[in-house]
């Protein structure tokens, strides 16, 4: 409470924003405080509801409900501009710039200075150097923006956003593409700018430099506001807690009844299996009847494990085999050529074939794995398709109607369905119960429980560790794209998780375990 | 697909009425049909014969748009074609001239396909490349010159008859049969609708996402050198410099009329057809009307805009969903 020069007048206050698209509640009466000269974390997992809450307040996205304060003063804006002009600056990730235009172009873009209608391009340079000096930077303005590094396109993009008289400067995972050296320039810079008064929030799944930059610490989860704490005063662990689960007496509570654990047939193994630079080589065993979670934080490595068991990305070392015969997975054809499936994360770019009916998109990976020289029939595709839309209740019942007009769990199910029908022995499931409303969600888990109880085998990542917790038998928990921690059997609850995950607590975990 | 035609096609079938209607306003023989010698002849007659060149085109163009690709080389394509045959027709028989003008539409649908499914370069810059050098390469073969040439079987090709039927008509209304068999007696055409519409999503479903777009490049390249022999038949002769000269732009333009988005997906073998024989009519119109052929350009861009407007989500939305209760009511 001390530590903003105004501690009275918050300088960005957001209270009860709420946001829906179509029937997925992505914000739910959201509050968020942020004050002058603070560095503020925003956490939270994907579709937590970060990048949501930064697009209301920048007035990309028209919010539902709520109001939104700058200095005290309520503000809506309708455009990205109308933000600009009311002190809220955004830098993304993928910085937007011009790249081939010279840095000083990019500083004054839209507002060059100009004479008798000409710009001034001496002027313009003299200015621009004198702003990045500020910054501590002294190159060449110039020279075209592209010709430099990641970072420096940052600072450029930070530095535009200042001089443009941002109060609220808004960094949405600044730091993912920079070396560590970058992020100590940007970390720098950050510091200095909020002496400045200006208020930052610092969006980033890196939780080291969350510790080190950030004042305090605002948490999302499924759209809720968790809570708001000072960095100094939280705990790793109960971070980590914050962004993944709930209470921890809840979720035990819930697990199912253990199941028998005899000693089941391996249906795919994975010996040293790895890609540098993208997962550590690790061991797994996948056996019939059985769910293995991956849990771990984003980035941690668990999409890119699910990838390369389907064989949607090649390893570089280690075996693969199936029912104990060596294979090669070289691309996801030969995937579902040895029974696997793949329901990835990004449901409508890397899912769904939006234009394509229901019908179609349930044939397509049968299709794909019989051949084309042995066409599924009309006749053999409406019986199919029929089967499934009744099996998983997907809704409305037409299988001739384009799968992008159903919603996302409806469309999750036309994917699950598309590779029931392949009969498949292993799918992997990448956040299979993500954008989902809440009932479809319950079913979901419910066919994962099924499915599994007839003798598939299933490799299931989520982010929610409670649900997580409910349908697996054995956990791997992953940090820093490696496997750190198998969990099994009565291991499996979201305090050993999240011990696991939270890297100074690994000896706990492992103490735990065994 | 070809099962929905009476619905997708409606816009497309509509114009053409129309366009032959004011044809028939302009030429009033323009209906009139006669045989002789064997063959039909008439204004009808003529714009099948005339269209069948775009008409070849498009059955392939559709394919490469489909995958959301395209394929501006077909014209350069058709030059190469025609070039070899006219230079083999009179010193080799029927068999290898095909071959052999085949054979290079076959290479030339490799390379392209190569460029963009195993390279990953853009459709439009890659096609690019054989659309200027294609041409070149033409020349090479014709030594800069028109080569004629008298061999019967070719000729026959570009002006005889079967059945009362021109062959060129016969051979694309041949080609529009077995592609379609092809594509959709197979389980191409779903495959090549779900590479267009996600080529991502289709290759994690399994689906070979590169081997469809190499054939359909190796089959638009086939077509475009059936089109250039057929089209050097026509005048007993190849000019390197003006065979089938813009008409990667018609072909394109038949494909669009036909309902195929650029952005791939869905797409209908027999409306792309269809949009080259609009096109045609509308030339053959505006020929005989006696207005001077500059006035075809204009005239065509007002019939594209036409029927895209017709197909316009927008436009046709709130008729769609009408349509949608009644059916689900009914």
């Amino acid at each position: 409470m001390q530590n903003g020069p105004d501690p009275a007048l918050p300088l960005l206050e957001v209270r009860g924003i709420s946001k829906s698209f179509g029937a997925v509640r992505a914000l739910r009466e959201v509050d968020f405080t942020l004050r002058a000269g603070e560095i503020h974390a925003l956490l939270g997992e994907n579709g937590a509801g970060k990048s949501t809450l930064i697009k209301v307040v920048t007035g990309v996205f028209p919010r539902d409900a709520g109001i939104v304060r700058i200095g005290g003063e309520e503000i809506a804006p309708r455009s990205a501009k109308a933000a600009v002009a009311a002190g809220i600056a955004t830098v993304y990730q993928e910085v937007n710039l011009l790249p081939n235009l010279s840095v000083a172009q990019n500083l004054f873009l839209d507002r060059q200075p100009m004479r008798f209608g000409v710009v001034r391009e001496g002027e313009m340079r003299h200015r621009a150097k004198a702003l990045l000096a500020d910054f501590g930077l002294d190159i060449d303005v110039a020279a075209p923006l592209g010709n430099y590094s990641v970072a420096i396109q940052h600072v450029t993009a930070i530095a535009r956003a200042v001089d443009l008289s941002a109060r609220v400067l808004i960094l949405d995972e600044p730091t993912a593409s920079l070396d560590r050296h970058e992020v100590e320039i940007l970390f720098g810079i950050m510091r200095q700018l909020a002496k400045r008064s200006i208020g930052i929030v610092f969006v980033s799944h890196f939780l080291d430099q969350v510790y080190e930059i950030s004042d305090r610490i605002t948490v999302l989860r499924n759209g809720r506001l968790v809570g708001e704490r000072e960095t100094a005063s939280l705990p790793r662990l109960e971070l980590i807690r914050m962004m993944l689960g709930r209470e921890l007496a809840e979720t035990t509570n819930e697990r199912a009844a253990a199941r028998e654990h005899k000693t089941r047939e391996i249906c795919a193994s994975f010996e040293n299996y790895g890609k540098a630079g993208y997962v550590a080589p690790f061991n797994l065993e996948l056996r019939r009847g059985e769910v293995v979670g991956l849990a771990g934080l984003l980035g941690s490595g668990r999409t890119e494990t699910a990838r390369l068991v389907f064989g949607a990305e090649r390893a570089d070392g280690g075996k693969a085999r199936v029912e104990g015969a060596p294979v090669r997975l070289q691309s996801p054809r030969d995937g579902v050529r040895h029974g696997f499936g793949y329901c990835p994360e990004e449901r409508k770019t890397e899912g769904i074939v939006a234009e394509l009916t229901v019908r179609e998109n349930i044939a397509l990976a049968l299709q794909a794995k019989r051949g084309l020289h042995r066409p599924l029939s009309r006749r053999e595709q409406d019986e199919i398709a029929r089967r499934y839309v009744k099996m998983l209740d997907i809704r409305p019942p037409d299988a001739e109607r384009p799968v992008g007009l159903l919603s996302g769990g409806n469309q999750q199910k036309v994917l699950l369905a598309r590779w029931l029908a392949t009969s498949p022995r292993l799918l992997v499931l990448d956040e299979p119960t993500r954008g989902i409303d809440v009932g479809a969600h319950a079913e979901i888990i419910r066919l994962i429980r099924e499915l599994c109880d007839d003798g598939l085998s299933l490799l299931v990542i989520s982010s929610e560790l409670d649900e997580i917790v409910t349908y697996s038998d054995r956990v791997v928990v992953l940090r820093d794209r490696a496997h750190v921690e198998e969990l099994a059997g009565e291991a499996v609850d979201v305090g050993n998780i999240l011990a696991a995950i939270a890297a100074d607590s690994v000896a706990v975990a492992l103490e735990a375990h065994t | 697909m070809t099962a929905l035609l009476p619905r997708r096609g409606l816009a497309q079938i509509l114009a053409l009425i129309v366009i032959l209607a004011v044809d028939r306003v302009v030429s009033p023989q323009f209906f009139d049909l006669r045989l002789q010698d064997g063959r039909l002849f008439g204004s009808l007659i003529d714009v099948l014969n005339r269209g069948t060149p775009v008409a070849l085109l498009s059955l392939g163009m559709v394919l490469v748009i489909a995958t959301r690709g395209i394929d501006l080389s077909v014209g350069a394509v058709m030059a190469i074609a025609g070039a070899i045959a006219a230079s083999l027709a009179d010193t080799h028989s029927l068999a290898v001239v095909l071959a052999a003008a085949l054979g290079a539409g076959l290479i030339c649908g490799l390379w392209n396909g190569f460029l963009v499914a195993v390279l990953g370069m853009q459709p439009i810059v890659a096609t690019l490349i054989l659309m200027v050098a294609g041409r070149g390469i033409a020349q090479l073969i014709t030594e800069g010159r028109i080569v004629t040439f008298s061999s019967p079987g070719l000729v026959w090709l570009g002006n005889g008859a079967i059945l009362g039927v021109p062959v060129p008509v016969a051979i694309a209304l041949g080609m529009l049969i077995l592609t379609g068999a092809v594509v959709r007696g197979s389980a191409l055409g779903l495959l090549i609708e779900a590479t267009g519409g996600n080529a991502r999503a289709s290759e994690l479903a399994g689906v070979g996402t590169r081997a469809m777009i190499l054939s359909v490049y190796v089959w638009c390249g086939v077509c475009a050198a059936l089109a250039g022999v057929i089209a050097a038949a026509d005048i007993m002769g190849a000019d390197a410099n003006n065979a089938g000269l813009w008409l990667e732009l018609d072909a394109i333009l038949a494909v669009v009329i036909g309902g195929t988005s650029l952005f791939g997906g869905r797409f209908s073998l027999v409306l792309a057809v269809l949009g080259a024989l609009i096109i045609q009519t509308m030339n053959t119109g505006i020929l005989l009307s006696g207005y001077p052929p500059e006035f075809n350009l204009l005239v065509k861009a007002v019939v594209v805009l036409t029927v895209l407007l017709l197909q316009s989500p927008k436009l046709t939305g709130f008729a769609g969903i009408a349509a949608r209760l009644r059916r689900t009511k009914a």
